[in-house]
């Protein structure tokens, strides 16, 4: 299925979150998502299925004041 | 001394990490403030992020996650729900900001965003401006700690309303406040702290000094000079000149 990761488009072929993080690199990362604009906790990416043209974002410690 | 959600802090000083010629001359610059509190912030994992947050983690501070960049409430709430569940604290610095020019908060933003956050059970630390009423309806919100600005973010400034700042402070006397963004110099964090502070944040002027470990400490002591004047009473100023050394006893020439 097709989807956009951080704003770039991505075919993928796991079917949860969880299943899409660890297939880009990212099954043990420190991140924060959002799907679709809503904030997806940690303990619910196992339980989410995501769908063609589902927008994911992936976020992580950055430089900030 | 006011605590910031029930945490007592080691220094009144609260650092940022952007803008540092390099990781290493950050970590230096932390070190050598002894800043209680790193701000941080969210985006997207590009590859630098994991490294970055070990950095963080280990200067063994509190931290402080940020909503920098959030022009609603809405993007600043979904920012904060994702840091806390990355970085594991209930502390949120929300920034909402209002205009492009000057980064200052949206005022209306701020207020909805800090009404869910404190429904939440977030820990909230407002990016506010010195205006009462605002300042009121946070409280009313569920704020215990305020942060008004010294003067427009990484300007440098300094307190750029001294007599808004003063009045803020007299009027919410049990609610922590930091004075967040605009400092340029040691002396501008020591006048805020003189005037009854409880911290200040900062982060361009220490990282983009010429030497920021340097700057970094020199403020890490204005800081600790300020709170301590304060706690000392300072005398208070008067028009006329008031002769120190006693006229009695001077000799007859």
């Amino acid at each position: 299925m097709k989807i956009d990761v951080n704003g770039e488009g991505k075919t993928v072929t796991g079917t949860t979150v969880s299943e899409v993080l660890a297939e880009l690199g990212w099954g043990e990362a420190r991140v924060a998502t959002a799907l679709n604009s809503e904030f997806l906790p940690k303990a619910a990416r196992d339980s989410t299925a995501l769908k063609d043209g589902d927008r994911l974002e992936v976020l992580a410690a950055m430089q900030g004041g | 001394m006011r605590d910031f959600y029930g945490v007592t802090l080691d220094s009144p000083l609260m650092l940022g990490t952007a803008q540092y010629p390099s990781p290493a001359v950050m970590e230096a610059a932390f070190r050598a403030s002894g800043a209680s509190v790193v701000t941080v912030s969210l985006r997207r994992e590009g590859g630098q992020g994991q490294a970055f947050g070990e950095i963080i983690r280990s200067l063994g501070v509190h931290i402080l996650p940020n909503t920098a960049g959030c022009h609603s409430a809405r993007e600043a709430i979904t920012t904060a729900r994702m840091a806390r569940d990355l970085f594991e604290t209930d502390w949120i610095k929300l920034e909402v900001i209002g205009h492009a020019d000057t980064l200052q908060p949206d005022p209306f933003g701020l207020l909805e965003a800090a009404e869910t956050l404190c429904a939440e059970g977030f820990k909230v630390f407002p990016y506010t401006t010195e205006d009462q009423v605002l300042a009121q309806r946070l409280v009313d919100a569920g704020c215990r700690v305020l942060m008004p600005w010294g003067s427009p973010i990484g300007s440098g400034l300094g307190l750029n309303n001294r007599y808004g700042l003063k009045t803020l402070r007299a009027a919410f006397p049990d609610v922590a406040m930091v004075v967040d963004a605009g400092l340029g110099l040691p002396s501008h964090a020591a006048d805020a702290m003189e005037m009854g502070f409880d911290a200040v944040l900062l982060n361009t002027a220490v990282a983009q000094a010429g030497d920021p470990v340097a700057m970094a400490r020199a403020f890490g002591l204005a800081v600790q000079a300020g709170a301590l004047a304060a706690s000392a009473d300072p005398m208070p100023p008067r028009e006329m000149a008031a002769p120190s050394t006693p006229l009695i006893g001077k000799a007859w020439l």
